[in-house]
């Protein structure tokens, strides 16, 4: 008997197969950012059914998602500032958060349908409850939030009930938080390699990336005088978000990699760019009117890039099939060798 | 039977170690069918004996009717995908079977095996089935199928020049109704359910296409049809189950590649099967989704192999999402909690005008 089928593996390769390593230098050169920096994967050799992705790439539309993450996060840090805000005494930061909160809401609940594919079903999210499922509880947090948000910014700008409009910012407050951090769950509970490996840390930069947005724009509209929690606020999630931002962007070897390369890679620099120096200029001048807004625009620009780099990031390792292969591959490898210690100390 | 759409299967609190990763002896139980309930079923695809012939997948679009696409999964347009004999490319919203077909070339470098009539100058490789008095399908199929055949005169192999030897891998992949159905537990409406049957099924009429369970999937099976809005996958004919028939594409299988039956029933045929190919020498085959201590907890739908499973373009480990969930949650209220203390500091640390 040949060697052939009694070996593993057996020595069969596809027969018009491209070879592996050139298709991966190539996608390589394409993407690399220019500073000095290190292959952080070997090239792997690894095989495909003909570079067909294994997962399929998200449905999500790409500016309704991302604008609802910012959105969302925005609407919910802002929730939280003012009703503290009303509680502090500040009327002018409690006004412009409530009714950022409120906007933001309302708009991020249009995103949300006008992405679903039978928009006219959007009631369907409301017949089950399931924790395993973030987009069904995401569905709970969003609805008594918009509601409340969106009452207490009409009644803002009505200027009536005043004891109910604290209830109501009160409320919002209580679902802000989650909102803003259940839409990491929401990529992160998928197979997509990119999302997945970090969802440790992505409800960390969504919340502290929806601080900065929330706090720079509250920033822009409020008194400088008024709005020295804006201005705290905001630089302490810039600052959280780029700390975060740089962990996911380099902990986990090669699903890290559609974070530093191609078109996200981009946006997450300009991301990094943006949130810098809107802190930056945050601290620096920040207590003029000038300032504030530039620095607030910043900031808020910053996250919204972010939340676009990661979502395109996601959407390039779910298309190319080496990000599903490699990390399964040493997963298994990994889990051998484990195995084989085991079998030898016992 | 209760109503398990508004019941999450993960978090009821019955059997809380394994309800969201693991094996799971009665999947149909947990999700629900306290009652009693029908067996498990599920497909053994046999990829040895697959002919590539696609009538499985012709069975399936016709009984379904599922509409025509390319291989990229485009409506209404009839394309070749230019890479080999496979034009159906990958499973989709519209393709709930599909054939895979690898052509493979190795050298060898041991001199040219000599033709002869199979087993002719081999006869010490394999059981020989003229020795036992009684012939089950196993051992007949086995000395049809001996490790030979498969290397030398299978047409899924075949010699091309003296130092080239070049083999047809062909496999129906269809969904794998997994044990931790990720694309399930993500449902936010319920649309996907587990049947009785221990299936996975969409529901058309509550699905409302929010498109959670495309990237939920580590196989890549359900897809969203663009024009329509929502998901659509293979039901394993949950249509024909209740009427007593096989799935279509089993009944269509020319060659029994494609086994339908009880899921028990068909783990013990493939234990044998493999144990048959091996003892001939088939060291490369492996079954692929049949291990209940798998990232899913053991696939209703399973496969035997000749090859790693990326070569067919399936995931070499995959785990559902929801296992790390628990995590997830935990992050998220950590992070959200944070956000109060940002907020609640940032106003408390600030002087009034």
């Amino acid at each position: 008997m040949t060697e052939g089928l009694a070996t593993p593996g057996a020595g069969w390769r596809r027969a018009d197969g491209p070879p592996a390593q050139q298709r991966q230098k190539r996608r390589r050169r394409s993407g690399r950012r220019a500073a000095g920096e290190v292959a952080m994967v070997d090239e792997a050799e690894f095989t495909s059914y003909y570079g067909r992705p294994i997962i399929k790439p998200p449905v999500w539309k790409s500016p309704d998602v991302p604008l609802y993450l910012f959105l969302g996060g925005a609407a919910g840090s802002s929730s939280i500032l003012g009703a503290i805000a009303d509680l502090s005494g500040r009327p002018a930061l409690t006004r412009v958060a409530r009714l950022t909160a409120g906007g933001g809401s309302i708009l991020s609940v249009v995103f949300l349908i006008h992405d679903l594919g039978r928009p006219e079903r959007f009631l369907h999210m409301l017949r089950v409850f399931k924790p395993t499922s973030p987009l069904s509880v995401g569905s709970y947090i969003l609805a008594p939030f918009s509601a409340a948000a969106g009452a207490t910014a009409a009644v803002e700008l009505l200027g009536w009930f005043p004891r109910l409009k604290r209830f109501g910012g009160a409320v919002a407050a209580l679902f802000g938080g989650p909102l803003a951090t259940y839409t990491a769950v929401l990529l992160t509970n998928t197979a997509v390699p990119s999302w997945h490996a970090v969802h440790d840390k992505l409800p960390f930069v969504f919340a502290s990336s929806a601080m900065a947005a929330g706090g720079g724009i509250t920033m822009v509209f409020t008194p400088v005088a008024e709005a020295g929690p804006s201005r705290k606020m905001a630089v302490t999630g810039a600052a959280i978000e780029l700390t975060m931002m740089r962990r996911v962007e380099h902990d986990h070897g090669i699903v890290s990699e559609p974070y530093r390369i191609g078109r996200p890679g981009r946006m997450l620099d300009a991301a990094r760019a943006c949130t810098a120096v809107g802190a930056g200029l945050t601290v620096l001048v920040g207590r003029t009117r000038l300032g504030a807004v530039a620095s607030g625009t910043l900031l808020a620009a910053g996250s919204l890039l972010t939340r676009f780099g990661v979502f395109e990031a996601g959407l390039t390792s779910a298309r190319d099939p080496k990000y599903t292969v490699i990390p399964q591959r040493e997963r298994l490898a990994a889990r051998q060798q484990e195995d084989h210690a085991s079998s030898v100390t016992s | 039977m209760t109503s398990i759409s508004s019941a999450s299967p993960a978090f009821t609190g019955r059997d809380p170690k394994n309800r969201l990763y693991g094996p799971l002896p009665d999947v149909s139980e947990e999700a629900g069918y306290v009652e009693e309930h029908p067996k498990r079923v599920g497909f053994f695809t046999d990829t040895s004996v697959c002919i590539g012939c696609k009538a499985c997948e012709v069975a399936c679009k016709e009984w379904n009717f599922l509409p025509m696409d390319d291989a990229h999964g485009n409506r209404d347009v009839m394309g070749l995908s230019g890479m080999s004999y496979d034009n159906t490319g990958q499973l989709g919203a519209n393709s709930w079977r599909h054939v895979a077909f690898i052509e493979q070339s190795r050298t060898v470098d041991l001199p040219m095996p000599s033709v002869g009539l199979p087993g002719a100058t081999r006869q010490d490789s394999g059981p020989s089935p003229a020795n036992s008095s009684e012939q089950s399908t196993v051992e007949a199929q086995a000395s049809v199928l001996n490790a030979e055949a498969l290397s030398e005169f299978d047409p899924q192999t075949a010699q091309s020049g003296t130092d080239t030897q070049i083999r047809w891998l062909m496999s129906s992949d269809v969904c794998k109704h997994c044990t931790h159905a990720a694309c399930l537990d993500v449902c936010p409406t319920g649309a996907l359910f587990r049947t009785e049957y221990g299936t996975v099924v969409v529901q058309g009429d509550i699905c409302n296409g929010c498109g959670y369970c495309v990237p939920a999937c580590p196989y890549g099976v359900i897809d969203q049809r663009k024009e329509d809005g929502r998901v659509f996958k293979c039901t394993m004919c949950y249509d024909r189950l209740t009427d007593g028939l096989q799935p279509a594409c089993a009944s269509a299988c020319p060659t029994s590649s494609i086994q339908f039956g009880d899921l028990d029933e068909l783990q013990a045929r493939a234990d044998a099967r493999l144990a048959t190919l091996q003892s001939q020498g088939v060291e490369t085959a492996r079954l692929y989704g049949r291990d209940e201590d798998d990232g899913v907890g053991g696939a209703g739908a399973f496969f035997l192999l000749l090859d790693e499973p990326e070569v067919y373009g399936l995931p070499p480990d995959p785990i559902v999402t929801t296992r790390d969930l628990p995590a997830m949650w935990k992050s998220a209220a950590t992070a959200a909690a944070m956000m109060l203390g940002v907020a609640l500091s940032a106003v408390l640390g600030s002087r009034k005008r």
